[in-house]
C-alpha cells in the first residue's frame, strides 16, 4: 500500500453494498461497518434481503443489500440515498437504482452483465445507459474474471473462488474510504480456520481488490474522520441482540432466572436465537411448537418464578393474544417482544412497519390493559427490554415491547453500559403471613399483587382466566368483576410514576412539535436537527412510553404551533393521542412502504406546514 | 431448622376450601378422590404440587385441590405445563385436562409434550363429548354418534388416545375408569413416579350429556369379562375366575380360553411395560370391545431421558468450559474497541 492520493475529506458517506442473496453481501456490509466502527466512525446500518432464502438467481426479488451510513458526527439514519453502490448483477442496479444520489459512484462486476442477466433484470441492453446513468461516477470493475485470475494456483473449485468476489469488491471500498484490511483478514481467519485455503482465498481477493482500486485511479479517496463519541468502551450491536442482553441484565439485577418461550418468525427470531446461545448464562431457552405454546409455557415459568419472555413478529402476536390476556387476568410478570413487520397477514416478512400499535393497545377480548413500551434504536432496545422486564416484575403485569425490523436488524454502535449503574429489580415476592395466602391482595401504592412461587411451604393458591375474588375464588358476582377490571386498569395506569416524563429535542416551545414513536427516531431526529440548523422552530418529541403515556405530555405539547405525527401506518398513533389529548390538533405523516422514512420527505412535509404558518 | 421428613398427608389435607361443582354423579368426583388419595402416598411435600387445566368441565379440578394451582385457557395446559416444569423440574407437575382440550384444541400441544417426554403427569378425562358447552361431540366421540352439532350422526373417525401417545413417541400410556378408585389410585402412584411424560386415559362418565357412554365395559357387572388390566410381568389373563387370556396369534391378539386347546396360563402373553418396541402395547391400546377386552392399567412404560433434565445438563455442560461467565462477560466479547 505505497503511493496514495490525497484523501479528499467528507463528513459523511451512504454505502450500499448489493447482490443476489448468494453473493455474501451482508456480511460484506457487516465487516465494513466493524471496520468503520473500529476506526472510530458513527454509523448506523441497515440490512435490505428478501423473504426468499435463495430467490431466483440474478432476479430483482433475490437481491439483497446492506446499507452503511458513516460519519464524523452523529449519525442516527442509515441515509436516504447511497453515495456508493456496489452492485454484483444487473439486478442490483434495478432495485437501487431509485435509492442513490445524483452522480454516486456504481462499481459493478461487468463480468455479470451478461445478456442473460441483463434480461432476468429486466433490460434490453446496458443498464446503466437504460436508466441513463452515464453521467454518474460508473467503475466497470471485472470482478469475477479478477478473482479467477488471483486465485488460479490455489487449486480451489472455481464455485469457492466466486465466492470471494465480495471480498474483492470491499477491497476496493476499502481503498476508497482509506480503510485498514487488518479487521477482515483476521476475520478470514477465524472464519475459516479449518480452511486455511479458503481463508487465504478471501485474504487475497480482499487485497486484490484494494489494489485494483488504487491502480485504476478511477476513484478519489475519501476521508471520513472519526466522530468525536463520548470516551468508553464500544461494540456493534443490533436491535434484536440489544433486546435480548436487555433481559439478560433485567434478570442480572432482579436475581432471577431467564426463560424464553418462542416460535420462530422473521424479523424476531434472532432474539430467540441469541437468547438460546446464552447457556452459558443459564438461559432457559424454548422452541415452542406454536405461537401460543410460546407464550403459554412463558406464562408457566413467570408462574413458577422466572423472568419469562416471548417473542414474535406482528401474525404471531395475533396469534398470542389470547395468552397474553390470561397473563392480564393472572397478573404475572411476563414480557412480549413485538418486532413489527409489514402486514397485513403475512404482509411483508422482511420490511419495517409501525402498523401493530392498535393490534397491541386493544387486539384482545375484554378490558385487557398491558404496559406497552417502543424502542427506538437499534442499541436502546437494550435499555427498553430492561425497562419492560422491570415493570413487568415490580408491576406484575404483561409488558409489550414494540420494536421493527429496521431497528431489530440495524446496527449501530454501542457504549457498553456498566451494570452498576442499572438499577436493581425488586419483584412483590409473597411472604408468609398469618391466615390463608391471598393472591389477589395488592400493595397500595402499585396496586401489585404479590407473587408467590409454587414449592414455598404455606403459600399454596390457585390463579387462573375466570375472573376472581382477593382470595383467588371464582366469582361471577357483578360488582366483583367491575372492581377488578378498575383495578387492573388502574394498576397499570400506576406504572407512571415509574417511568420518567417526556423529552424534548431542541427548544421546549416553537412553531412545529415533530412527533414520533419507537423506531422512526433516528430519521425524524435527523430531520428535525437539520430543520434547526436551518432556523426553524422545530422540535422533536418521540415517545417510548405508549401506555401509559409520561406525565407531562400535554406540557409538552401546548407549547407549539403545531404538532406533525409522523409513523410507518396510516395514523393509529395519531388516533391514540386524539383518543387521550382531544384538545390539540394533529396533523399527519404517514407511510406504509415497508421501508423507513426519508429525512428528505420528512423535511419537506415540516417546511410545508411550517411555511403555512 | 429444616424439616427432612415429609409430613404423612391424608387426602383432607389435598382438599382446598372449594365447594366442588360437578354434576351430581359425574365421574369427576372420584377422579378427585383417587388423585388426592395417591398424592398422599408419594412422600412429597404438598408445596412441590402445582396442578395445570385448560378449559373444560374436568379443568375445575385445581380449583378444589389444596396445591399450587393455575386455571389456564382451552387446549393450553400442556404448555403452560411444559413450563412450569421446565422452570423448576423439582415441581411435580400435573395436567387436569379431557378429551376436547386436549385433543382437539390442544392438540399440538399434547403431542408435543409427549414427543419432549417433559416429566408431567397428564390425566386425561375422556368422556368422548363436550360437557362444558352442553353436549357436542368431540375428538373421541364414536363415528356416527348424534350430538347436538351431529344431529344426523358424525361422519368422522375418533382419536384413540394410546394411539395417539404412542404415535407421539410417548413413554407412558395408562388406562383406567372413573369408579374404580383403587385402580387409579394404583396408576396416579405409578404416573407419579414414571420419570417422563405420563398419561392416563380415564374413561369417565358425563352424566349428562354423554350418559353411560363407557358402561358397555365399565359397568360392575360386565368389567371383569369386558376388560382386562395389565400388570407389568404377569401373564393377560382376564374375566370372571380368571379363565381367559391373551396370545398372540401371527401377528394379532387373540383371546383364548383357558384350559381349551391346551392354553394354559403359560401360553399367555406376559405383559412387558417397559419394552422400548410399542408393538404389542399398541395392540394392547387399541383393543376394542367386543372383539377384545379393553386394556385398564399401565399398558407402555418405558424410561428415556426427560426434557427438563436435558435443559439442565446442557447449561451446566456448557457452563464447564464457556468463557462468558456474567453480563459483563458476555458485553465485553467479541469486536469492542475503546474510545480515549
Amino acid at each position: 500500500m505505497s503511493k496514495k492520493t490525497k484523501p479528499i475529506e467528507k463528513d459523511e458517506v451512504v454505502i450500499r453494498f448489493s447482490g443476489d442473496s448468494g453473493d455474501g453481501m451482508q456480511l460484506t456490509g457487516t465487516l465494513f461497518s466493524d471496520t468503520a466502527a473500529l476506526y472510530g466512525n458513527d454509523l448506523s446500518t441497515f440490512p435490505d434481503y428478501p423473504a426468499e432464502i435463495r430467490a431466483p438467481q440474478g432476479s430483482v426479488g433475490g437481491v439483497s443489500g446492506f446499507t452503511v451510513h458513516m460519519g464524523h458526527s452523529e449519525i442516527n439514519t442509515p441515509g436516504d440515498y447511497a453515495d456508493v453502490l456496489i452492485a454484483m448483477n444487473p439486478a442490483a442496479i434495478k432495485a437501487n437504482v431509485r435509492w442513490i444520489k445524483p452522480g454516486s459512484t456504481i462499481i459493478y462486476d461487468i463480468n455479470n452483465f451478461t445478456e442473460k442477466n441483463i434480461e432476468k433484470a429486466g433490460y434490453k441492453a446496458d443498464p446503466i445507459k437504460e436508466e441513463k446513468l452515464e453521467d454518474y461516477n460508473n467503475i466497470a470493475a471485472p470482478i469475477s474474471n479478477m478473482v479467477k485470475e488471483a486465485l488460479k494456483d490455489l487449486g480451489l473449485d472455481p464455485k469457492t473462488i466466486l465466492r470471494t468476489k465480495n471480498m474483492f469488491a470491499l477491497g476496493m471500498v476499502y481503498w476508497l474510504f482509506d480503510r485498514k484490511l487488518s479487521y477482515t483478514e483476521d476475520y478470514c481467519d477465524k472464519k475459516f480456520k479449518n480452511k486455511p485455503e479458503v481463508a487465504k482465498a478471501n485474504k487475497i481477493a480482499l487485497r486484490a481488490g484494494y489494489y485494483y482500486a488504487e491502480t485504476i485511479e478511477a476513484l478519489s479517496p475519501v476521508r471520513i474522520n472519526p466522530a468525536p463519541i463520548a470516551k468508553g468502551k464500544y461494540r456493534n450491536i443490533n436491535g434484536n441482540m440489544a433486546t435480548a442482553w436487555g433481559f439478560l441484565a433485567a434478570a442480572e439485577k432482579a436475581g432471577l432466572k431467564l426463560f424464553i418461550g418462542s416460535y420462530p418468525i422473521t424479523p424476531a427470531t434472532g432474539i430467540l436465537e441469541e437468547l438460546a446461545a446464552r447457556k452459558d448464562l443459564g438461559v432457559k431457552s424454548f422452541q415452542a411448537e406454536d405461537e401460543i405454546a410460546g407464550i403459554c409455557t412463558a406464562i408457566g415459568a413467570s408462574f413458577a418464578g422466572y423472568l419469562a419472555v416471548t417473542s414474535t413478529s406482528g401474525p404471531g402476536l395475533a396469534l398470542k393474544s389470547e395468552a397474553i390476556g390470561l397473563a392480564v387476568m393472572t397478573e404475572l410478570p411476563l414480557v412480549i417482544v413485538n418486532v413489527q413487520r409489514g402486514g397485513p397477514s403475512t404482509g411483508l416478512p422482511t420490511k419495517t412497519e409501525q402498523a401493530d400499535l392498535m393490534q397491541v393497545l386493544f387486539g384482545r377480548n375484554g378490558e385487557s390493559p398491558v404496559v406497552v413500551i417502543a424502542a427506538s434504536t437499534p442499541s436502546d432496545c437494550f435499555h427498553f427490554a430492561f425497562e419492560a422486564a422491570r415493570i413487568a416484575l415490580e408491576h406484575m403485569t404483561p409488558v409489550l415491547l414494540l420494536t421493527d425490523g429496521f431497528i431489530a436488524n440495524g446496527s449501530e454502535p454501542w457504549k457498553i453500559p456498566d451494570l452498576y449503574d442499572l438499577p436493581n429489580i425488586y419483584p412483590p415476592f409473597a411472604e408468609k403471613e398469618d391466615g390463608p395466602f391471598l393472591p389477589f391482595k395488592r400493595d397500595a401504592k402499585r396496586l401489585a399483587r404479590s407473587w408467590a412461587i409454587p414449592g414455598t411451604p404455606g403459600l399454596e393458591h390457585r390463579i387462573g382466566g375466570l375472573e376472581k375474588t382477593i382470595k383467588g375464588t371464582v366469582s361471577y358476582i357483578p360488582e366483583n368483576h367491575e372492581d377488578m377490571v378498575n383495578i387492573r386498569a388502574e394498576k397499570v395506569e400506576r406504572v407512571v410514576e415509574k417511568i420518567p416524563d417526556m423529552k424534548v429535542y431542541g427548544e421546549e416551545s416553537g412553531d412545529l412539535l415533530v412527533v414520533g414513536w419507537g423506531g422512526s427516531y433516528g430519521h425524524l431526529i435527523t430531520s428535525v436537527r437539520e430543520l434547526q440548523t436551518e432556523g426553524h422552530k422545530v422540535s422533536l418529541a418521540n415517545f417510548n412510553y405508549i401506555k401509559p403515556f409520561p406525565k407531562n405530555v400535554r406540557d409538552v405539547f401546548q407549547k407549539f404551533s403545531k404538532i406533525l405525527v409522523c409513523e410507518l401506518n396510516l395514523g393509529q398513533f395519531a388516533d391514540y393521542l386524539r383518543m387521550n389529548y382531544q384538545e390539540f390538533t394533529y396533523e399527519q405523516l404517514n407511510k406504509v412502504q415497508g421501508v423507513p422514512f426519508t429525512v428528505t420527505e420528512i423535511k419537506e412535509k415540516c417546511i410545508k406546514l411550517l411555511e403555512g404558518m | 431448622m429444616a424439616e427432612t421428613t415429609v409430613t404423612q398427608y391424608t387426602s383432607k389435607d389435598f382438599k382446598s376450601d372449594q365447594e366442588v361443582r360437578w354434576c351430581p354423579g359425574c365421574g369427576d368426583h372420584a377422579v378427585l378422590s383417587s388423585v388426592q388419595k395417591a398424592l398422599t402416598e408419594l412422600g412429597i411435600p404438598k408445596e412441590k404440587f402445582a396442578f395445570i387445566s385448560g378449559i373444560g368441565c374436568s379443568s375445575r379440578f385445581p380449583y378444589y385441590m389444596n396445591t399450587y394451582g393455575f386455571h389456564g385457557i382451552h387446549g393450553r395446559a400442556s404448555a403452560i405445563a411444559s413450563g412450569v416444569k421446565i422452570a423448576n423440574p423439582e415441581l411435580s407437575v400435573w395436567q387436569i385436562t379431557g378429551d376436547g382440550d386436549a385433543l382437539a384444541i390442544g392438540g399440538n400441544h399434547f403431542i408435543h409434550v409427549v414427543r419432549r417426554n417433559i416429566d408431567i403427569n397428564i390425566i386425561l378425562f375422556n368422556n368422548e363429548i363436550y360437557g362444558l358447552t352442553k353436549g357436542q361431540y368431540s375428538p373421541t366421540s364414536s363415528k356416527g354418534l348424534v350430538t347436538k352439532t351431529s344431529p344426523f350422526g358424525t361422519i368422522e373417525e375418533p382419536f384413540s388416545v394410546g394411539e395417539l401417545v404412542i404415535g407421539a413417541k410417548g413413554k407412558f400410556f395408562a388406562r383406567t375408569i372413573d369408579a374404580n378408585i383403587s385402580l387409579s389410585t394404583q396408576i396416579y402412584i405409578e404416573a407419579a413416579k414414571h420419570k417422563g411424560t405420563s398419561v392416563i386415559e380415564v374413561l369417565q362418565n358425563c352424566v349428562i350429556f354423554n350418559d353411560g357412554i363407557h358402561d358397555v365395559v365399565a359397568d360392575k357387572e360386565v368389567r371383569e369379562e369386558r376388560t382386562i388390566v395389565l400388570k407389568h410381568g404377569e401373564p393377560m389373563i382376564f374375566g370372571k375366575g380368571n379363565d381367559k387370556g391373551l396370545i398372540l396369534d401371527g401377528l394379532k391378539l387373540k383371546v383364548v380360553r383357558l384350559g381349551e386347546n391346551g392354553i394354559t396360563e403359560n401360553s399367555l402373553l406376559v405383559h412387558d411395560a417397559t419394552e422400548p418396541n410399542p408393538g404389542i402395547q399398541y395392540m394392547l391400546a387399541n383393543m376394542r370391545y367386543p372383539e377384545y377386552p379393553v386394556a385398564l392399567g399401565v399398558i407402555r412404560a418405558m424410561t428415556g431421558p426427560t426434557y427438563e433434565t436435558a435443559v439442565e445438563d446442557q447449561i451446566k455442560e456448557v457452563q464447564k468450559t464457556a468463557r462468558i461467565k456474567s453480563m459483563e462477560d458476555l458485553m465485553n466479547s467479541g469486536s469492542v474497541w475503546e474510545v480515549e
